[in-house]
């Protein structure tokens, strides 16, 4: 399941996760962690703290696969994750940000 | 969950305490909170960074400390305890080496949802990422193997860590929750004015009342229906009422190797234990059930074989109190999100009485035609004799722990198992070295039971240095050593699937365990020279305190039926 090549990568439909989170050193790892154990690849990675700064929001860009749906249900049972919003690939957030990574 | 449901309303009612105030340090704020746990016993290895914990500890006769011989030692022995109470149980380690040492014991209790809080000591927080002297990182080594955990800064993070940590191991789908205090914290010292109330599970959630009522009219429609118990329904404390399910709907039961004990084998409906070693009929049975119930069982592996062709002609109820569980190998036709002991209590009044009487005929005749064959089990020196004469020698109250390899499999299909938590084997990780200090654990958390540990020439060996902790113990601990002189799940792999290429499973040098024993200041008995085997075992079972019982069984048995890695359980060789 890990040895697509880049082209078979990219022709994979695309989902973003918006997640909110505990604001704290190690979350990120925790949450990352669950994809790359299962050579998961996470193609975009954004993350801010939100309002005060108690909780950040992580917004993931990541392959649809069959494993999408339990990658989810193990995102949402870690302690520090308030809550997992599934969108398609066509948010806005990623899209917005192209300009920043021109080749 | 590992807590009843009332004992979780009344922990609910412990209230955090206002008291006068006083400054304590760290490492002593962690001992009063693991005293207002309830903790009365905890295992581990002192070194410099967790010196201050300890020596806080040494102020309190509240807590005993078992002093293991290597920490990962520590870490089954509080699995040993959480595994035979359901209760969260302690295990620590100094930073470094340590630390490393305790990982094993953590992943164990992880894949097998152990309730353990492991304390750790850290090297002080300015000198943490500069390579300092026995300097590891302990939470990024942690992330992947344990439920949560955590990397304290201050000591006013103790107060909300510690309690969290109990809560978030005993809620839920339990497991392992780390807490790494480096030793500036420890030191700290803080005033307290008020004391948090102890971590306990919380309720889980509510379970669909809309699937429960389906799952009750596939349970009334089915003609060949099973039920199979996994560890879930030990962990829950809902073996009662999964016999009573399966009596009232007459379910011919299969259990998962976590499981074993929820029914009692000689029950009725008992199939045993399913999958890669389980008995014929019990796979054979399972390939024609047109329903599945799996209550607390993850359909592991070991337990499905070839998942396409496990159960192909089933639906599935699926209940389970972790979400994740659900449609993760075998799509349910119902899935139940729940704790199974609460799903259960909801499920028994409404699913109609039944006899199913040619479903259960028919079981009852794969029975008689395919049964487990425990050739030798009336003589105590075969592997089937010995585990039927030890429990013959014993009864219900002993609990029985187990190395891994084949004697493990050998105990879990022979040994009449008929109590929960009764049981204390690793499934999961499949950890050799698991059973001499998790049968330890057990000795202490429940003193008037005898421990009975089968174990293996190699797995002994794998944390042989716990044999001197019993002794300082008194630990009630009995180890029936296998001796094949071989690792033989190995070398019944290589001989059944390598061509018979036999390469590092034969040992050339087997120690004399007698005198190891005796080395170790343990009692021993060499079964081997004994005119009556079965009055040397009784014996030596009966007399307080641990011992050692030897036994060479024939490096050329197989545990039998075997289902090669890979296939389906109905195609099993052997048995």
């Amino acid at each position: 399941m890990n040895a697509i090549s880049p082209n078979e990568r990219k022709a994979l439909a695309r989902a973003v996760l918006e997640i909110d989170v505990n604001n704290h050193a190690g979350v990120m790892s925790h949450v990352v962690g669950l994809f790359s154990r299962r050579a998961y690849n996470v193609e975009g990675i954004l993350v801010m703290p939100v309002g005060q700064g108690d909780t950040s929001r992580i917004w993931l860009l990541v392959n649809e696969d069959v494993r999408l749906p339990q990658m989810i249900k193990q995102v949402e049972k870690l302690e520090d994750v308030l809550a997992v919003r599934r969108h398609g690939a066509d948010h806005a957030v990623f899209e917005r940000l192209e300009e920043f990574f021109q080749a | 969950m590992s807590s009843t449901p009332t004992e979780a309303r009344s922990a609910a009612a412990e209230a955090a305490t206002q008291t006068a105030a006083e400054t304590l340090s760290g490492a002593q704020i962690v001992v009063r909170l693991l005293e207002r746990q309830g903790i009365t016993t905890v295992a581990g290895i002192p070194g410099g960074a967790i010196l201050p914990f300890y020596d806080a500890l040494s102020g309190t006769d509240r807590i005993h400390h078992v002093l293991a011989r290597h920490e990962q030692g520590a870490g089954f022995m509080a699995q040993g305890m959480a595994r035979a109470t359901g209760k969260p149980a302690v295990c620590l380690a100094s930073s470094g080496p340590g630390a490393t040492n305790l990982l094993t014991a953590i992943a164990d209790a992880k894949l097998d949802s152990i309730p353990l809080v492991a304390i750790t000591g850290q090297v002080p927080k300015a000198m943490i990422g500069t390579d300092a002297f026995q300097e590891v990182d302990t939470y990024g080594l942690t992330l992947p193997i344990t439920k949560h955990n955590f990397l304290v800064s201050s000591a006013e993070e103790l107060l909300e860590v510690i309690p969290r940590a109990f809560e978030i191991a005993a809620s839920g789908r339990p497991g392992p929750v780390l807490v790494d205090i480096p030793k500036d914290v420890q030191n700290q010292r803080i005033e307290v004015r008020e004391w948090p109330a102890p971590g306990r599970a919380l309720p889980a959630p509510v379970a669909d009342e809309a699937a429960i009522l389906a799952a009750v009219e596939m349970i009334a429609a089915a003609e060949k229906p099973i039920l199979y118990l996994g560890g879930g329904v030990v962990h829950s404390g809902a073996a009662e009422l999964a016999v009573a399910l399966a009596e009232k709907a007459s379910l011919p039961t299969v259990m998962t190797l976590m499981a074993l004990g929820a029914m009692p084998v000689d029950h009725p409906l008992s199939l045993g234990m399913l999958g890669m070693h389980g008995a014929r009929c019990t796979n054979l049975a399972l390939d024609e059930c047109d329903l599945l119930i799996a209550v607390g069982a993850r359909f592991d592996d070991r337990a499905t074989g070839k998942v396409a062709a496990f159960c192909p002609g089933a639906k599935i109820i699926h209940i389970d109190i972790d979400p994740s569980e659900l449609d993760k190998i075998k799509a349910a036709h119902v899935g139940i999100t729940g704790d199974v002991s609460d799903v259960l209590q909801r499920l028994l009044p409404k699913v109609p009485p039944q006899l199913r009487k040619r479903w259960l005929s028919h079981v009852a005749g794969l029975k008689s035609q395919h049964p487990l064959q425990t050739p030798g089990i009336d003589d105590p020196r075969t592997h089937y004799g010995l585990i039927s004469a030890v429990a013959a020698a014993l009864d219900d109250q002993a609990t029985v722990a187990t190395d891994v390899g084949q004697h493990q499999m050998w105990v879990a299909q022979a040994y009449p198992l008929r109590r929960p938590r009764q049981w204390l084997t690793s499934g999961g990780l499949g950890t050799m070295g698991f059973g001499l200090p998790a049968a330890i654990g057990a000795a202490l958390a429940e003193p008037q039971r005898t421990v009975v540990c089968f174990s293996g020439d190699g797995s002994i060996l794998m944390n042989i240095q716990e044999l001197v902790t019993a002794a300082e113990e008194g630990a009630n601990v009995k180890v029936v050593l296998m001796n094949n002189a071989s690792l033989g799940l190995v070398y019944q792999q290589q001989t059944l699937f390598y061509g018979e290429r036999i390469y590092a499973s034969k040992f050339q040098s087997v120690p004399d365990f007698i005198k190891v024993a005796e080395g170790f200041g343990i009692r021993a008995v060499d079964l081997d020279k004994v005119a009556h085997p079965r009055v040397a075992l009784a014996e030596a079972l009966n007399a307080p305190g641990p011992c050692l019982i030897h036994a060479s069984i024939d490096m050329n048995e197989k545990v039998y039926p075997m289902v090669p890695p890979g296939a389906s359980n109905k195609d099993m060789i052997g048995g």
